[in-house]
């Protein structure tokens, strides 16, 4: 935990939402202070970097990564996940429980958190499953869950489909001033989709579900908050047609947030072209007008996070037809240079999508993170904004490579990583 | 006569000028297999697999009968859906058979997509014969060469298609195959079987067969798989044949000279009344069978022809 001095950096404060050239000094693991003149004067810093004009900012918070441990680590474990994390300028993953088995009690959330601490070089926050194995039948221990570290509750891309299970939960949840993330999708409709339903996915020949269940989904969760007050987290709102329930539901003063994903920001779903199976997500990518409409929510504050929604998927379980093959894409180390094709594409200004990467996650999720407030946690990413580069897929730290982002120019990359004050990634 | 295709995917990647090729070259095959002497030598030396992931009767003899008739040696390789768990060892069945050195490789599957994904791993020229609900290339084909040979062309015609266009591969190749030759097209069918995104289809829908029929050249029945019969898509067979199957009363809005078309097999009394299917002035599905032998043979050789120049410019 050695103080740094950095100089010459373009600041980004997503809680100030500005921008500007100066210096930031760490000490003890902490930020210590930041300004644009010239630094203070400190106590003989142990290492002094020269940022050279390129941007710092606080470490990304990723809420909603896939780590394969326990059941798949032949996917990903923490070591991979960890470094792969922190290649990306992510500090602080926080962790799915659709693992196998789910992580669905204490005993297993503490093997997780003991494995993370072994094996990660950025912090690992654990979301715990709200029902057991999963399956929306009995809710787990959700008290105990949360004093062993579980920062929210969340059955994934499985919806709790019994309402009265779900009313239970978010009930009993708000009693532990928990937070419960949903996955607003109507489940039946949405059953076996595997694309967005339009001339595409009709020429393609694929089953698909419309925008509309997305609405459905969280039009029902909205009304179970209305009725239990709980806190709330849409884990991704990808269409037009779910936010204008999501405004209403903000503007009514329910304890809302809602996110969205990296790959439905930043691609469509004409992307799948020939049944590219490293294009297959959920909820699928959606047409391109959702696209535009989402990444303007994303700018406006309306959608509050940006995720990656990290996924590994070896080689085995992609190379299948498109309706067989696993969903998902790794985006740890994309995460980073894909948002930047906002930012250049003039969507969205970096304090705007480090608020959204970073500042709100943390909020949300009440951890000491995502700011360069002064005594706020060194956690921090140095990167260049601009750099152009061509993505390798089998140079990902992660165990496995099924990024959609192969093979294409991206813009932007991370040239170091810091972790409470210690460096955790140089670029090379 | 242009063909620049190293597979037969799907209608989707064929110019116009491409589809005339199979066509024209069908023609002369139509004339030979009306011979007594069938046997023509253009695939001889060849090997033809048909795999077929997905039952089939009549596809799999089309092709089957169009490769001997071609010359070359046909296996079939029947791999029941049940016995290959949903597709999981499709390229270690494409590269086993790849180690065999074939030449054509006819593969039908019950997912969209896995023939394209076979056709990336195999070094031979791969035809579609029917994936998912994606397309059927040689179904649209034959499907053209029949509409030509009882019009007299290919272009400029009123087309409807009928039933169950939502999941019908056969409705998705016709409806690319016949858009390029600059057809008028309507699709008619309950919105319950209609794909979504139709409306930027650049066709006419129709929810009424009466409506839809109107002045129609050619009326393309589908079939109604059985599985989609009750209460899911339908109410009943018998009201779907009340409101959509085909019968004289209805047919007799398409213009007086209009064919009909099905792709088989067919239900009849469900989507298609049965003394119409058999009537030789209206029905020509029995040429349909016939035209499907011979497209097969065209798309083979033209594929063949590909495949040897490509051979021989590697050599």
């Amino acid at each position: 935990m050695s103080d740094v001095l950095f100089t010459n950096a373009r600041l980004i404060d997503p809680e100030a939402g500005t921008e500007f050239l100066g210096w930031l000094s760490v000490k003890g693991g902490r930020i210590a202070d930041h300004g644009n003149a010239h630094p203070h004067a400190i106590d003989e810093p142990a290492q002094v970097v020269d940022a050279g004009g390129k941007c710092l900012a606080p470490g990304i918070v990723d809420l909603g990564v896939k780590v394969g441990e326990p059941g798949e680590r032949h996917k990903e474990s923490y070591r991979s996940a960890g470094l792969a994390a922190a290649a990306g300028g992510v500090t602080t993953i926080v962790t799915r429980p659709d693992t196998d088995p789910t992580i669905d009690n204490p005993e297993t959330l503490e093997f997780v958190t003991r494995r993370a601490q072994e094996d990660s070089p950025v912090h690992v926050r654990p979301i715990a499953a709200l029902t057991k194995g999963r399956e929306g039948r009995e809710m787990t221990e959700i008290g105990f869950l949360k004093d062993a570290g579980a920062v929210a509750f969340s059955d994934c891309d499985h919806v709790v489909h019994n309402t009265k299970v779900l009313t239970r939960a978010l009930s009993y949840a708000r009693s532990c001033d928990a937070l419960v993330i949903g996955h607003p999708q109507e489940p039946e409709l949405s059953r076996g989709a595997s694309a967005t339903s339009g001339k595409f996915a009709s020429l393609r020949g694929l089953p698909a579900v419309s925008p509309m269940a997305e609405r459905m989904g969280i039009d029902r969760d909205i009304a179970l908050l209305e009725m239990t007050g709980a806190r709330y987290h849409a884990d991704q709102i990808t269409t037009a047609r779910a936010l204008p329930a999501l405004s209403r539901a903000k503007a009514n003063g329910l304890d809302i947030t809602a996110g969205t994903s990296i790959h439905h920001v930043t691609l469509n779903e004409l992307d799948v072209a020939d049944y590219r199976t490293f294009f297959k997500v959920t909820p699928p990518l959606r047409s391109e007008d959702d696209r535009l409409a989402v990444v303007d929510a994303l700018r406006d504050g309306l959608i509050d996070i940006l995720s990656s929604m990290h996924t590994p998927q070896d080689e085995e379980s992609k190379r299948l037809p498109f309706e067989a093959a696993a969903s998902g894409a790794v985006a740890l180390e994309t995460f980073l240079p894909a948002a930047l094709r906002l930012y250049h594409a003039g969507h969205l200004d970096l304090p705007q999508l480090f608020r959204a990467m970073a500042l709100n996650p943390a909020r949300r999720l009440g951890l000491d993170a995502g700011t360069i407030a002064p005594g706020a946690p060194a956690d921090l990413v140095l990167f260049d904004a601009d750099v152009p580069f061509v993505l390798d897929r089998f140079k990902l730290r992660s165990k496995s490579k099924n990024t959609p982002f192969d093979g294409q120019r991206m813009q932007g990359r991370v040239l170091g990583t810091w972790v409470a004050g210690t460096r955790v990634y140089e670029a090379t | 006569m242009p063909f620049d295709q190293r597979h037969l995917l799907g209608i989707e990647t064929l110019r116009p000028d491409e589809i005339t090729s199979v066509l024209d070259l069908a023609e002369d095959y139509v004339a030979l297999n009306r011979q007594s002497d069938k046997h023509a030598d253009a695939l001889t030396g060849l090997t033809q697999i048909n795999m077929f992931f997905e039952n089939s009767t009549r596809t799999q003899a089309s092709f089957e009968l169009a490769g001997k008739r071609l010359g070359a040696d046909v296996m079939n390789m029947s791999v029941a859906a049940s016995s290959v768990k949903k597709g999981e060892t499709l390229i270690d069945t494409a590269m086993t058979l790849n180690a065999m050195h074939p030449d054509l490789l006819v593969v039908r599957h019950p997912h969209s997509g896995a023939v394209d994904l076979l056709a990336q791993k195999v070094n031979c020229a791969v035809l579609n014969a029917g994936d998912g609900r994606h397309e059927h290339p040689t179904q649209a084909l034959l499907d053209a060469l029949t509409i030509r040979r009882a019009k007299g062309r290919l272009h400029r015609l009123n087309i409807a298609i009928c039933g169950d266009i939502a999941h019908s591969r056969v409705a998705r190749s016709n409806l690319l195959l016949l858009g390029k030759m600059e057809n008028r097209l309507r699709l008619i069918g309950p919105p319950t079987l209609m794909p979504s995104g139709i409306s930027d289809f650049g066709v006419e829908v129709y929810d009424n067969m009466r409506d839809g029929l109107a002045d129609v050249d050619v009326v393309m029945m589908l079939r109604l798989q059985k599985e989609r019969m009750d209460g899911g898509f339908i109410p009943s067979e018998r009201e779907y044949f009340h409101r959509y199957g085909l019968d004289a009363d209805k047919l007799s809005h398409a213009k007086p000279d209009a064919i009909v078309m099905h792709p088989g097999p067919m239900n009849r009394g469900v989507e298609i009344d049965g003394t119409l299917a058999d009537d030789i002035n209206r029905s020509v599905i029995q040429d349909q069978v016939e035209m499907g032998v011979a497209v097969r043979m065209a798309a083979m050789d033209l594929l063949a022809r590909n495949l040897r120049a490509h051979r021989a410019g590697a050599a």
